[in-house]
């Protein structure tokens, strides 16, 4: 089974970058206020349907 | 991608590839569950392959797993993907020229794999059957995919990454792995090439690669469909969105290692077939707790699931999700999987997990995605998603409940030994017995392809009376977290 001596360290490598991923997400605030970001979705804002059509020029991000 | 309004130049969502999948998807849904029912027909009566070569049940299987898994599913979840990163980053895509490139390199792959399967040209391997030439090409179109979705990613205005990008991405992401590692062959010509891997290496990369493919390509990738349009199509917030964190963690955390439950009592090592059932068991956890985060984002208004078909769709499509992710770990622990192995019972497995989960989901998504992808609020007919939705699950439940049935005599049949050793029954007795249960079948997959036609209908009806209109990019609210 000489297949195990590569998928292991290989899957282990793979479970350390996901460490190293979610360090960083964590470090990063990601996951500061988890709440609130799950309600931004649902926001006006981001809801295009009532977004307003005219973009202010001091709003325009292009 | 600016459109002109009163007020001069605005930036607009890149919408066209979200368009071109979404409607590719329908059509990729039909004709996969279409050759789905033919194959369920020839195994009830086998004359029906007509004796062509082309038409017989060996070439036919694999093109209807690539067509629902790769073509339906896989469209649907370009698709939604790149809806759902733009919106929820609010930006554009990033190189939407190149995500239009996904587009049709995507559609050339599933051309070629319609061309290839029937004559005959395959690697043999379940779900990765495809020539080298063609995995190639997939190689090329993923990474394209990848490039795309975290450049969208990078250049977001919301500093917070939205969960369903999180599930997205591990999605683009391992897929990619698993893809490149069990590909690894030797070509011998264009048509034909041989694994790089050997007897049972082979097999243990096959279904390191296969187990993942559920896990990834049809699981998180579907979860990131959840938690987008469950809330949009609900209008609530997800149940707990620290939840659906530690969902994702933790899910991505134990699929890896879950593969050998596909060996059983085979040569793989007897300790790594118990670390894959071990792993499978403890994925009930991660599975379950998102199936609840999910059926509970409609806590406190219940009464939207009896008049939101859609709804409906997003909400038996969880139940179905956690339905397969408990008999699967139950069908990893060895004793039940000496029944279950080699026997229907996985076939009906797979497809409560395929039709209920994926399927529903897809549909429900897609039903919420369409409509306003071409400036409408609703769908056509609203009646039609109502009578899709209860054909569709009649539908499934007598494909699974024949299924089980059926598994469950097969397992007990060839188990079955009289006092001296002999056999009690023959394997051909085996397969007479299924035989109602192959017609059970046939019936139930019948109706979730009338259902999915009835789906095309409307979804036609619906771009025949929008118009793919740009949509605007929101103002960025001032305030952030």
């Amino acid at each position: 089974m000489d297949i195990l001596f590569l998928l292991i360290p290989f899957s282990a490598l793979l479970v350390l970058a996901i460490l190293a991923l979610f360090a960083w997400a964590l470090r990063g605030g990601q996951f500061d206020d988890l709440e609130r970001e799950g309600e931004r979705i649902l926001e006006p804002a981001l809801d295009a349907r009532q977004a307003s059509a005219a973009v202010a020029p001091e709003q325009s991000i292009h | 991608m600016a459109v002109t309004s009163a007020s001069g130049y605005e930036p607009a969502y890149s919408d066209d590839p979200v368009r071109w999948f979404a409607l590719a998807a329908v059509l990729w849904g039909v004709v996969g569950m279409l050759v789905g029912v033919i194959i369920a027909a020839q195994l009830a009566w086998p004359e029906l392959n007509f004796g062509i070569p082309w038409l017989s049940y060996g070439r036919l299987r694999p093109l209807h797993t690539n067509a629902v898994i790769f073509a339906f599913g896989g469209c649907a979840l370009f698709a939604t993907s790149y809806h759902v990163v733009q919106r929820t980053c609010q930006t554009r895509l990033f190189a939407p020229g190149l995500a239009k490139l996904t587009f049709w390199g995507w559609q050339l792959v599933i051309v070629l794999a319609a061309v290839t399967l029937p004559l005959g040209f395959t690697q043999g391997k379940e779900y990765a059957e495809l020539e080298w030439p063609i995995d190639l090409l997939i190689a090329v179109v993923w990474v394209a995919y990848a490039v795309v979705f975290f450049g969208t990613v990078g250049i977001r205005k919301v500093r917070h990454i939205y969960v369903a990008n999180w599930f997205f991405g591990a999605f683009i992401l391992a897929v990619a792995l698993l893809h490149i590692v069990n590909a690894a062959v030797m070509p011998v010509s264009l048509t034909k090439s041989y694994s790089a891997y050997a007897g049972v290496q082979d097999a243990m990369v096959q279904w390191w690669y296969g187990h993942n493919a559920v896990g990834f390509f049809l699981t998180a990738g579907f979860l990131g469909m959840m938690y987008y349009y469950i809330p949009k199509q609900a209008e609530r917030p997800v149940y707990s969105y620290r939840l659906s964190i530690v969902h994702f963690w933790a899910l991505i955390f134990t699929y890896m290692w879950a593969g050998p439950h596909h060996l059983h009592y085979t040569a793989l090592p007897d300790w790594a077939q118990s670390v894959g059932m071990v792993f499978s068991l403890v994925l009930l956890a991660p599975s379950w707790g998102g199936m609840i985060n999910g059926v509970m984002t409609l806590s406190g208004a219940w009464h939207k699931l009896r008049d939101d078909p859609i709804l409906k769709f997003l909400i038996v499509s969880l139940s179905f999700y956690g339905m397969s992710t408990f008999e699967g770990p139950m069908m990893s622990i060895k004793t039940v999987n000496a029944l279950s192995h080699y026997t229907d019972w996985t076939i009906g497995h797979v497809h409560s997990g395929a039709l209920g989960w994926v399927g529903l989901i897809s549909m429900g998504c897609l039903y919420h995605l369409i409509p306003r992808m071409y400036g409408r609020t609703e769908m056509y007919s609203k009646r039609a998603i109502e009578l899709h939705f209860w054909i569709a699950t009649i539908g499934i439940v007598l494909y699974i409940a024949a299924m089980w049935i059926a598994g469950v005599m097969q397992g007990l049949m060839w188990r079955a030994v009289n006092p001296d050793g002999t056999l009690v029954y023959s394997f051909v007795e085996s397969v007479k017995a299924t035989y109602p249960f192959y017609v059970v079948r046939l019936l139930g997959g019948l109706l979730y392809l009338t259902g999915m036609l009835v789906m095309a209908w409307n979804v036609v009806m619906t771009v025949r009376s929008g118009q793919p209109k740009p949509v605007a990019i929101p103002p960025l609210r001032a305030v952030h977290a």
